[in-house]
C-alpha cells in the first residue's frame, strides 16, 4: 500500500515534468527556428526600407511597409474594438449582472471568439462590397476590430468580475450612480486586467493573416491613406515564403522574427505598465 | 420615544430566490441615539440594514415587499431617487473597503460626485472629516498615499470619514468592529457614541456587551422575525419575550 502510493506520487511527478518539457520545448523550438532562419536575414536595410524592384517579389529592400502597415492595422483595430467594447463590458457588469440578456451576450462573445479569422475576413469583405470599399487600411481595421472585439469584451468582463462586490457597494452607499461607480471605481480597480485584455487582442490582431487577406490587400508602399491597401507582417510571411527566390524568402523569416519581437515586447511592457498602474488598487 | 421615528419599517418581507430572510418585520427607529439590532447569525440583521438604504436590490435575485419610511416618505416608492436616499443614509460595512485611490480622494469621493466640493475648500473638508473620524493626526503627512496601505483599523476609520463627508442623517453600521482589534474597536465605539448626538445610528452587532455599552434602543430578530424592540434598559433588564430572555442569557443563538 505504501509502495503503491509512493509509485503514484513518482509517476505523477514524472508526468508533470514531461508536460513541462513539452510546453517549454515547443516554445524554445519555435523561437529557435525564428532566430536561426530570421536573424541572418535581419539587417538595418530590412527594417528601414520598403521592398525594391517590382511588386513584392523584388530582391532588394526591406519590410518596413509590412512593419508600419501591421502596426497601423492592429493599432487602429484595437482602438476601434476598445471604444466599442468598453461600453459593452460595463453594461454587462454593472447594468445587466446575471440577467438573461447578459448571459446571451456572454454566450455570443464566446461563440464569436471561436469563429475562425478567415470567416471574419469574408464577413468584412462582404460588408466592404456593400458599401463600395476596396481592400484598404480601413477595411483591414474593420475586419481586425471584429476579430478583437470578443477578446476584449470577455477579458474586461473577467477583470470586472474579479472585483469584490463590496467595493461597488461602498461606492453605491455614498450615493454614486452606476455610471459613476463604473467609471471612477471599477475601471481603476480593473486597470491591469483591462490592459491585459487589450494587449491580448492586439497580439491576436497583429498576428492574424486570414482576416486581412481580402480586406487590407498588400502593397510595397508605406500606408498613406485609410482608403489604400496596406502591407502586413503575417501576409509578408505568407506571400514571400511562397516564392521560389531565396532573397525574397529571407524577408519572410525577418518578418516572422519582427512579428514575434513586437508581440514579446508588448507583453513585457504590459506587465511593467500594469504594475505601475496597480498603485492604488485595493487587494 | 415620544417624537416621530426617523425610520419606520412596515411589514417588510425579503426573499432571496425562494428563501425568505425577513418575515413581515415592522419596527420603528427613533431619531438620534443608537439602536442596536441583535440576534443570532443568519437571522436577517444584515438584510434589514441593507433594505434601509436600498442596497439589497443591487445583489442578484431579491424580492422585497413592505415599506421603509424615512421621515414619513417611503424610500421604495416609484419616483424616489435612490442615490438621494443613499446620500441621506450612510453605511459603515463590517469589512473596510477603501476605494482604489488616495486617502485624500477617498474622503472627497462623496462630496465630489454630489458637487459639494469646491477647489478652495477641499483641503478643509478632508481635514474636518478625518478629524471627525479621529484619523487626522495619523495620516496628515501622507494624505496622497494609497488608502489600502493603511492598517485595517485605520481603514475602517477612513471608511467612517468617507461616509460622514456626505453628511448623512442616518448611519447604518453592520458589525463595524468585527474585523478590528480591541483597541481599534474601542475607538470606533467612542466615535459612534460621539456621533449619536446629531445623527441616527443603527448598529448591527453580535457582541451583546457592545450593544449594552452603546445602545439606547434594541431590536431583537430571530429567524427573520422581529421578536422584541424597545429601550435598551427594558430589553436587557426586563425582556418581555421568552426567546429574548433565553438569547440574552446565552441559552440560544
Ligand atoms: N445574497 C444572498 N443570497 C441568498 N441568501 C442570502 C443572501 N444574503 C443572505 N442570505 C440568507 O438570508 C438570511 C439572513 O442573512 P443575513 O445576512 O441578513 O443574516 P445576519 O443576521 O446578518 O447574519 P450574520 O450575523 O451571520 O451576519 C440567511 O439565512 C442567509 O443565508
Ligand atoms: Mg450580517
Amino acid at each position: 500500500m505504501k509502495r503503491l502510493r509512493r509509485l503514484e506520487e513518482y509517476l505523477f511527478r514524472f508526468l508533470m515534468g514531461l508536460s513541462l518539457v513539452i510546453v517549454l520545448g515547443s516554445l524554445m523550438l519555435i523561437l529557435g527556428t525564428m532566430l536561426w532562419r530570421g536573424l541572418p536575414s535581419l539587417s538595418l536595410a530590412m527594417l528601414t526600407q520598403v521592398p525594391k524592384g517590382g511588386y513584392y517579389l523584388g530582391e532588394e529592400g526591406g519590410i518596413l511597409n509590412a512593419i508600419v502597415g501591421s502596426l497601423c492595422l492592429a493599432g487602429g483595430a484595437t482602438l476601434l474594438a476598445l471604444l466599442l467594447s468598453l461600453p459593452v463590458a460595463i453594461y454587462l457588469h454593472t447594468y445587466a449582472g446575471c440577467s438573461r440578456a447578459a448571459h446571451l451576450v456572454r454566450l455570443a462573445m464566446d461563440v464569436l471568439w471561436g469563429i475562425p479569422s478567415i470567416v471574419y475576413g469574408a464577413f468584412a469583405f462582404t460588408i466592404m462590397l456593400w458599401i463600395g470599399l476596396r481592400a484598404s487600411l480601413l477595411g483591414g481595421i474593420i475586419a481586425l476590430a471584429c476579430l478583437e472585439l470578443p477578446i476584449i469584451v470577455r477579458g474586461m468582463d473577467e477583470a470586472f468580475r474579479l472585483i469584490p462586490s463590496a467595493l461597488s457597494e461602498a461606492s453605491y452607499a455614498l450615493g454614486a450612480t452606476r455610471f459613476e461607480t463604473a467609471t471612477r471605481i471599477l475601471l481603476r480597480q480593473a486597470t491591469a486586467g483591462l490592459l491585459t485584455a487589450v494587449l491580448l487582442a492586439f497580439g491576436r490582431g497583429i498576428g492574424d493573416a486570414a482576416s486581412v487577406l481580402f480586406t487590407a490587400g498588400y502593397t510595397d508602399r508605406l500606408p498613406d491613406s485609410l482608403l489604400r491597401p496596406v502591407a502586413s507582417l503575417p501576409l509578408a510571411v505568407f506571400f514571400q515564403l511562397g516564392t521560389p527566390f531565396p532573397a525574397v524568402q529571407q524577408r519572410a523569416y525577418a518578418a516572422g522574427l519582427v512579428l514575434t519581437v513586437i508581440v514579446l515586447t508588448l507583453s513585457v511592457v504590459a506587465r511593467w505598465l500594469s504594475r505601475r498602474l496597480m498603485h492604488h488598487v485595493v487587494r | 420615544m415620544g417624537d416621530r421615528p426617523h425610520i419606520e419599517v412596515q411589514g417588510l418581507s425579503v426573499w432571496y430566490g425562494g428563501q425568505q430572510a425577513l418575515k413581515d418585520v415592522s419596527v420603528a427607529f427613533p431619531a438620534h441615539g443608537i439602536t442596536a439590532v441583535i440576534g443570532p447569525s443568519g437571522c436577517g440583521k444584515t438584510t434589514l440594514l441593507r433594505s434601509m438604504n436600498r442596497l439589497l436590490e443591487t445583489s442578484g435575485e431579491v424580492r422585497i415587499s413592505g415599506r421603509v419610511l424615512l421621515d414619513g416618505t417611503d424610500i421604495y416608492a416609484p419616483k424616489v431617487d435612490v442615490t438621494e436616499i443613499r446620500t441621506r443614509i450612510g453605511l459603515l460595512a463590517s469589512k473596510p473597503f477603501p476605494l482604489p485611490m488616495s486617502i485624500y480622494d477617498n474622503v472627497l469621493y462623496g462630496p465630489r460626485i454630489h458637487g459639494l466640493c469646491r477647489r478652495d475648500n477641499a483641503d478643509a473638508t478632508v481635514e474636518r472629516y478625518l478629524r471627525a473620524a479621529d484619523l487626522w493626526e495619523e495620516v496628515r503627512d501622507r494624505l496622497q498615499s494609497p488608502a489600502h496601505a493603511l492598517s485595517t483599523g485605520q481603514q475602517q476609520r477612513l471608511c467612517l470619514a468617507r461616509a460622514l463627508a456626505v453628511e448623512p442623517e442616518v448611519l447604518l453600521c453592520d458589525e463595524p468592529t468585527a474585523a478590528l482589534d480591541p483597541i481599534s474597536a474601542q475607538r470606533i465605539e467612542d466615535l459612534l457614541r460621539g456621533l449619536k448626538r446629531h445623527m441616527t445610528i443603527i448598529l448591527v452587532t453580535h457582541i451583546l456587551r457592545q450593544a449594552r455599552r452603546l445602545a439606547d434602543f434594541v431590536v431583537f430578530l430571530w429567524l427573520g422575525e422581529l421578536v422584541e424592540a424597545g429601550p435598551a434598559e427594558q430589553v436587557f433588564n426586563n425582556p418581555c419575550n421568552e426567546r429574548t430572555r433565553a438569547y440574552l442569557m446565552g441559552d440560544i443563538g
